[in-house]
């Protein structure tokens, strides 16, 4: 078991149609517009603590969702709120658990890196780096245990993939072959250190080679590359071959959380990225060269992706924040005396 | 010149075992290296190799007999040209100065031979008077308890290093391979930290994971997951989604296995809320409550005991018998002290309510059970009665349960109190390897008894 090249070929457009490059559009879009209203959010003081911006990185999640079936897993780290929109979770709920209100999908009780939705099958936001590699293939194991074909992606970054648990998780999930995709979302810096700071590897998907495990480098900047490439990695799990590991080459713009300067690289890089390299402007592209959308079409999505983004934020500010007593609920699944006297 | 051959040591807690099998007969020649014996302890069967070479002169213990104490003589090589017939029987070992040091050597903290433990007080019952009772290990009540749960849920399954074809390192698995299958009790490889990940994984996804730790010392790798993720995640996520699991293993000291191998847990997990934490002592309650805590829908620290493993006790012959957490365990009735106490530490507190007794002092002994949640209700009602207080617990003092307990009864029932509460716990030290100062390290019930009569003012 080999593992494969990685291709590293740019994706074909022949096989797309009008009405997904339009859904894949909007979906980068939603997750770029809510981004930047979390940050003016927190900008205001109504959003506290770390918040983690996904804006760069949009069509990471949005292509592997779309290789995705109904009862598919995914778990990833705390940089996580692009994840929920493209799992098709409400803007409403993941904005209002920002703030820390009530109406938020964790009651306000989890934050910025610890939503879930069951209904969805997300599974965190876990703000301990690395953690959900193991949970992932955990969840991986579930299914394959039930003896269903549904598979789990399981998200982490450059700065994770150096953990010691990324590794017992690799050696654990190929020796089981459980049905598990790891996603490293390679954005090239785990806070201020660059992958060449971190590591000699050259490549961060080739240590899978030293368990057995299958894997490719992709373009994370195309999102219909990313789409493919998450296609043959569910293939390869639903069929019972073992994990597969996806290297996924982004970029994120803003900085690692709220207050991070980002002095560790130049604006020119980031700019230069922004301009030659945007996952959303290259769709865009392709709808109005290919004929599929006008301008007038695209300014109508913008306009309605504003409308639920604003919406999202009214409900935040308007959601209550939890009743008091919510301090001693969800501690325990079942009723307990308190601990303490 | 004639070569004794003892009955060996298997394990750091081994003090006795079966002689199962003579591989040699009188007569034979034998060199080094050689397989004479098979020797069964309650954890594994082993084979005995000859150290010695020369000729099997005589054979002092039958096969079969069981109850042989380590270091007695069990065969006798003799060299070319002696005879059997030379050599008279050995005077028994007890005579001998040899023995004495094998006493001094043997660990401090070994189980008593296993004579069923009597409950002395009925004030807890589990099970209805009457209820038939059987003889069981520690060791056999758990492994009971967690097939009879995995017979009637088939999402429950066992994972953990040498849980399957070893049959468990420390043989609490046993037959389980052969009864559920490799799906369901699954070795691992010696990674803690990502197989605890795994499984907890695997509880998100609707399972409901056994994870065996070797030991908790070997845990702190996976602490992580237990208190981050495990823990944590119902409340982080809103009641959402938890993790129905039952991390267990044993947990403490075990015998002259030194620091990295004996620490007491109990406080640490016991602080987490989240969590549910067992640490039982006898075998009834390592049954019904690994019952309850596999069926419990929170993530659960079942903390065992190596030295208990082997010790026995009666357990109610009953199809389905569970014993609810939060549920303090009165063994013995008494008027002047309450000794609070869980895990092995109840061997310190009831050998130290016996010597009492014998001096005119009557002591409450009372088995917390559980740690997580602690029925305060069962130790206030005590200490009201007796007005005075002892803690034991194996642990070190600083941040302990005793703590704990001396808190609460100081805030709940400070007027009833006639002493201050003593808390014996272990000494603020890693754990020796040296065995007298294993035995200084851990708490002991000549502590137990001092302290109960510090606080009786006798």
């Amino acid at each position: 078991m080999a593992p494969r090249k990685s291709p590293s070929k740019p994706a074909s457009q022949a096989n797309v149609s009008k009405d997904e490059l339009l859904a894949y559009y909007k979906d980068m879009l939603l997750i770029r517009r809510f981004e930047e209203k979390a940050g003016q959010l927190y900008g205001m003081g109504l959003i506290g603590g770390f918040c983690h911006l996904y804006i760069g990185q949009e069509a990471v999640v949005v292509g592997l969702e779309a290789a995705a079936k109904e009862g598919d897993k995914r778990v990833t780290s705390y940089r996580d709120h692009g994840h929920m929109l493209a799992c098709g979770m409400d803007p409403n709920g993941v904005m209002a658990e920002l703030t820390g209100r009530e109406g938020g999908y964790s009651k306000g009780k989890g934050g910025s890196m610890h939503m879930f939705s069951k209904e969805k099958h997300f599974y965190g936001g876990h703000g301990i780096v690395g953690a959900q590699v193991p949970i992932g293939a955990g969840l991986a194991f579930s299914d394959k245990y039930k003896g269903n074909d549904n598979v789990t992606f399981a998200y982490f970054g450059d700065g994770a993939a150096n953990q010691g648990q990324v590794y017992e998780t690799y050696n654990m999930a190929e020796l089981w072959d459980l049905p598990v995709i790891f996603v490293i979302e390679n954005n090239q810096y785990a806070m201020g250190t660059s992958v060449a700071r971190s590591t000699k590897s050259p490549s961060l998907w080739e240590r899978g080679a030293a368990y057995g495990i299958e894997g490719e480098e992709v373009d994370g900047m195309d999102v219909l590359a990313v789409k493919e490439a998450g296609e043959r990695a569910v293939a390869h799990c639903r069929a019972g071959k073992g994990p597969y590991i996806l290297e996924v080459k982004t970029y994120r713009y803003r900085g690692h959380s709220m207050s991070d300067p980002a002095k560790y690289r130049t604006r020119e890089e980031v700019q230069k990225m922004r301009e030659e390299r945007d996952p959303i402007e290259a769709v865009r592209s392709i709808l109005l060269t290919g004929n599929h959308a006008t301008e007038d079409d695209l300014k109508a999505i913008d306009k309605d992706i504003k409308s639920v983004v604003n919406a999202s934020a009214e409900f935040a500010k308007e959601s209550p924040e939890p009743a008091l007593d919510e301090l001693w609920t969800d501690i325990y699944a079942d009723e307990i005396p308190q601990h303490t006297a | 010149m004639a070569t004794e051959l003892l009955m060996p040591a298997l394990s750091p807690t081994m003090e006795e075992g079966t002689l199962a099998k003579w591989l040699v007969k009188e007569g034979d020649t034998v060199s080094s290296g050689d397989i004479i014996a098979e020797i069964e302890t309650d954890k594994a069967t082993m084979e005995f190799e000859a150290v010695d070479e020369g000729i099997v002169g005589k054979i002092l213990v039958a096969e079969g007999t069981e109850g042989v104490k380590v270091n007695e003589v069990i065969a006798v090589l003799v060299e070319e040209g002696e005879s059997a017939d030379d050599i008279a029987a050995p005077a028994p070992k007890e005579d001998t100065p040899a023995e004495a040091d094998a006493t001094h050597d043997s660990a401090p903290a070994a189980a008593k031979p296993a004579a069923p433990v009597e409950v002395v007080s009925k004030a807890s019952p589990d099970f209805p008077e009457g209820t038939p009772m059987k003889t069981q290990t520690v060791r056999e009540a758990l492994r009971d308890a967690m097939a009879e749960e995995m017979r009637r849920d088939e999402t429950v399954f066992l994972m953990g290093e040498e849980v399957a074809e070893y049959q468990g390192a420390y043989k609490i698995s046993q037959g389980m391979l052969d009864e559920f299958g490799s799906k369901r009790v699954i070795d691992t490889p010696i990674t803690e930290h990502g197989f605890a990940g795994i499984a907890t994984g695997a509880a998100f996804g609707g399972l409901k994971p056994i994870v065996e730790f070797m030991t908790f010392n070997f845990a702190m790798q996976a602490i992580d997951h237990l208190i981050n993720s495990a823990a944590k995640t119902l409340y982080m996520s809103g009641g959402q989604m938890g993790a129905p699991m039952v991390f267990r293993g044993p947990n403490g000291a075990a015998a002259r296995v030194g620091a990295q191998h004996s620490q007491d847990y109990a406080a640490w997990y016991a602080m987490i809320p989240g969590l549910k934490v067992v640490m039982p002592y006898s075998a009834a309650d390592y049954k019904g409550l690994m019952k309850t805590a596999i069926r419990d829908p929170n993530p659960v620290i079942f903390l065992e005991n190596e030295i208990l493993y082997g010790k026995s006790f009666e357990v109610p012959d009953l199809e389905d018998f569970t014993i609810p957490f939060g549920k303090a365990r009165v063994w013995r009735e008494g008027t002047d002290v309450t000794i609070v106490s869980f895990g092995i530490g109840m061997t310190y507190a009831l050998e130290a309510a016996d010597k009492l007794s014998e001096e005119g002092i009557s002591a409450e002994v009372i088995d917390l059970r559980t740690l997580r949640p602690i029925d305060y209700d069962t130790v206030l009602a005590s200490v009201m009665k007796t007005n005075r207080c002892v803690t034991v617990e194996e642990g070190w003092p600083v941040g302990s349960i005793g703590n704990h307990i001396s808190s609460v009864i100081m805030q709940r029932a400070f007027d009833y109190l006639d002493a201050p509460v003593i808390n014996c716990a272990g000494k603020d030290v890693p754990m020796p390897y040296a065995a007298n100062l294993e035995k200084l390290a851990l708490v002991t019930t000549d502590d137990v008894v001092a302290a109960c009569k510090e606080v009786t003012y006798r």
